[in-house]
């Protein structure tokens, strides 16, 4: 067959759907070639960094909570860990606890809203968890994941006042710790949620995905005693080990011109992963042991270098942040006093925790007089932003003889793998599109 | 439509268009996401209201997207990009009810902030390359560019107050929500006066009730999410602060948050400054 006219092929995603925030999806191939790729975030620019000069030092977690309403207590932690660096303040071991299991309740409301109602739909062809739901054989499964979200957002309620935005958390500790009863009250049902997130596991693991393994570059925290959440290294899989404080040494975020894209990389390394696969694959060891017994039922392999095998690791972070909330509960003291005193002091100083989507870092000047003059935020999605976009241009070739609209939905997952929360990235960036 | 940035035209439908339950809808502007969180974390309802109307435009929750019109519409977020103002122009065209959702979507939310501020500065200040960004001077509430049926305060909304509204609307009754303040709220909890007895200021008497007081009932004064009460006293409040010690620009950022641009607190917030101001000068 001899023919002149090329091939053109042309993936279009004018909205991704079950992700946080506006974002679409162009990719053009001539022949099988790549001609054109664009993950655009069309998310109206959001000036965080500059609402926060001027304003108290302590008002940042409640500020920067409104960065994301998935993920309001990460804003939260980094805020006000990065806050008490500069002041230096140490909390007491309870307040630190009470902040680990404040963080668990979020994981657990974000992974199971993620794993069930943005992420599992695809993998089962359904446009929808509300689609899934509609399947008699499906229901159970999506009735599962609403109730370990709810336990998540009762946890959540019971330390924060409420789910989204929470009101208790502050610079030095918390305006108030809840007593010893209210979180007893929920032992129960985090337990039933243990057990569901051990099924969740198995379910997962079962799930059908494409071979695809990219020479990824994982990057996440590191404890010597924890799993990570609030406090670590921050550790990569090709073997950078550095303190907090040394990050933006090996880390950049740029606004290109050529791609109109913000792209955080490792300088002179390229893009890197953050997330639960990153957290998992370099934190096995410290995973819980109900988390580190489901794993070894799945047969799977972890370190895992298919980025499909997210749902499994966010799965795993169920199970372990169900395990260790019952065990803070069982432990917990409520922290006398519940807020520390805190004097404000000039300085710099930042700070990363793990949100649900991977690394956060803030970092911030303040004046003696207490007044933010300086901040900057590394949304977790912004660092993935150009391995999505590497991802993709790594994945296209071995889904083209696909038929379009199967093509479409695996790129569309393939980006949904990462959880992506665009209103997070778009706090400070607006992404220009460039018109051909 | 196509935009001026690339966003996407407004309602557009991957399947085809058809009758029967009420069709519900929610749009996203500016914004966190963490209003129409609020259909998502109704986990006990969820299911129920998805047999009872037909979700028929929820890009968050689903990638199957229907034709407008619909019945009801959900709308989130501030206008602050030209796309944007176009955008919510359509949305109203195909929507017979318009609920505005969240403070940024009835008051332009955090993102007014930007109100008090040359947005040139702020964009120079932010980004390497001021040249790629297309944004309006001001973040405005959803009823500045179209007719608004109803709206559901907070920051974040509360989602048995949206529940309700739905439910309100579903049996054909016109919704409502308490418009009295967190007071309110509190002496019903009986929760202490968190400004009598500790001297802590708190935005109570001037918010509008509805997130069930839990600031003063967790031991921290309100700070005002749910926007003013429709006749707050702001000055005799504003006078109360400076009396227990507080600085006026304390009590400037205090008004100016989340719904720091809804008239009561922007106008409170804007005398006290131009007070501290003339003060300064006099002094200086």
């Amino acid at each position: 067959m001899t023919t002149q006219t090329t091939t053109r092929r042309e993936i279009k995603v004018d909205y991704l759907a079950r992700v946080e925030g506006e974002g679409a999806l162009n990719i053009v191939t001539e022949d099988g070639a790549i001609t054109h790729l664009e993950l655009r975030i069309f998310e109206p620019p959001r000036f965080f960094e500059a609402f926060l000069r001027g304003r108290s030092y302590l008002e940042a977690p409640d500020i920067t909570a409104r960065i994301c309403g998935i993920c309001p207590v990460a804003y939260q932690m980094s805020a006000i860990h990065a806050m008490e660096k500069i002041v230096r303040l140490t909390v007491s071991p309870e307040i630190r606890a009470l902040r680990r299991l404040y963080y668990c309740a979020e994981w657990i409301q974000s992974h199971a809203l993620h794993v069930y109602l943005l992420h599992a739909p695809d993998f089962l062809g359904c446009d929808s968890a509300i689609a899934m739901a509609a399947k008699p054989e499906l229901r159970p499964t999506v009735e599962r994941g609403l109730r370990m979200k709810q336990i998540g957002n009762q946890l959540l309620a019971i330390i924060g006042g409420r789910e989204v935005h929470p009101i208790t958390p502050c610079v030095g500790g918390f305006y108030r710790a809840p007593a010893r009863s209210e979180l007893r009250a929920l032992r129960d049902a985090l337990q039933w949620g243990l057990d569901a997130a051990v099924e969740t596991v198995a379910w997962t693991a079962s799930l059908v995905w494409p071979d695809f393994v990219p020479d990824y570059e994982f990057v996440a925290l590191s404890h010597p005693t924890e799993y990570p959440m609030n406090e670590g290294r921050v550790v990569s899989s090709k073997g950078l080990d550095i303190p907090v404080e040394q990050f933006e040494r090996y880390f950049e975020e740029e606004h290109l011109a050529h791609t109109n894209a913000l792209h955080a990389q490792r300088i002179g390394g390229g893009s890197y992963f953050v997330g639960p696969l990153a957290r998992v694959n370099l934190n096995l060891d410290k995973l819980s042991p109900a988390a580190q017994a489901a794993l070894r039922q799945t047969g799977l392999t972890f370190p895992n270098y298919n980025p499909f095998a997210s749902i499994v690791a966010r799965s795993l972070e169920l199970v372990h942040a169900f395990e260790e909330a019952i065990q803070l509960i069982d432990a917990y003291e409520p922290p006398r006093p519940s807020r520390l005193p805190v004097q404000p002091r000039a300085g710099d100083g930042g700070h990363i925790t793990e949100a649900p989507r991977g690394m956060l870092y803030h970092r911030y000047r303040i004046g003696s007089d207490g007044l933010i003059q300086n901040a900057h935020i590394w949304a977790p999605t912004s660092q993935n932003l150009k391995r999505m976009e590497d991802d993709l241009r790594a994945f296209v070739p071995q889904v083209l003889a696909l038929p379009l609209e199967k093509a479409t939905w695996q790129c569309e997952q393939l980006i949904r793998n990462y959880d992506p929360c665009i209103s997070c990235a778009t706090h400070f960036l607006k992404m220009n599109i460039k018109r051909q | 439509m196509n935009s001026p940035n690339g966003g996407p035209a407004p309602i557009k439908p991957n399947q085809p268009a058809q009758a029967a339950k009420p069709r519900l809808a929610v749009f996203k502007f500016a914004s966190c996401d963490g209003c129409q969180l609020a259909l998502l974390d109704a986990e006990d309802e969820l299911l129920a209201l998805a047999g009872q109307v037909e979700i028929a435009y929820f890009v968050e929750a689903s990638r199957r997207t229907l034709a407008g019109p619909y019945d009801v519409s959900l709308v989130e977020g501030a206008i602050t990009t030209p796309e944007e103002a176009e955008r919510i122009q359509e949305v109203r065209r195909q929507s017979r009810y318009l609920i505005a959702i969240g403070a940024c979507a009835t008051a332009g939310g955090i993102q007014a902030l930007r109100n008090w501020h040359d947005i040139d500065d702020f964009i120079q200040a932010v980004y390497a390359h001021p040249a790629y960004i297309d944004t309006l001077a001001t973040a405005t509430p959803i009823s500045d560019h179209v007719q608004v049926d109803f709206e559901l305060r907070g920051c974040p909304i509360n989602k048995y107050q949206l529940l309700a509204v739905l439910t309100a609307l579903l049996v054909g009754r016109q919704p409502s929500v308490p418009t009295y303040s967190v007071c309110v709220e509190c002496k019903r909890r009986g929760t202490t006066c968190i400004t009598v007895a500790q001297g802590v200021p708190c935005l109570g008497p001037v918010t509008q009730a509805g997130c069930g007081a839990i600031c003063p009932a967790y031991r921290r004064g309100c700070y005002g999410c749910y926007g003013p009460t429709e006749a707050p006293n702001m000055d005799a409040l504003g006078q109360r602060f400076l009396a227990m010690g507080a600085a006026p620009a304390e009590i400037v950022r205090l008004f100016r948050t989340f719904n720091g641009y809804a008239d009561a607190f922007r106008l409170a917030g804007d005398k006290l400054e131009e007070m501290d101001r003339t003060s300064v000068q006099r002094r200086g």
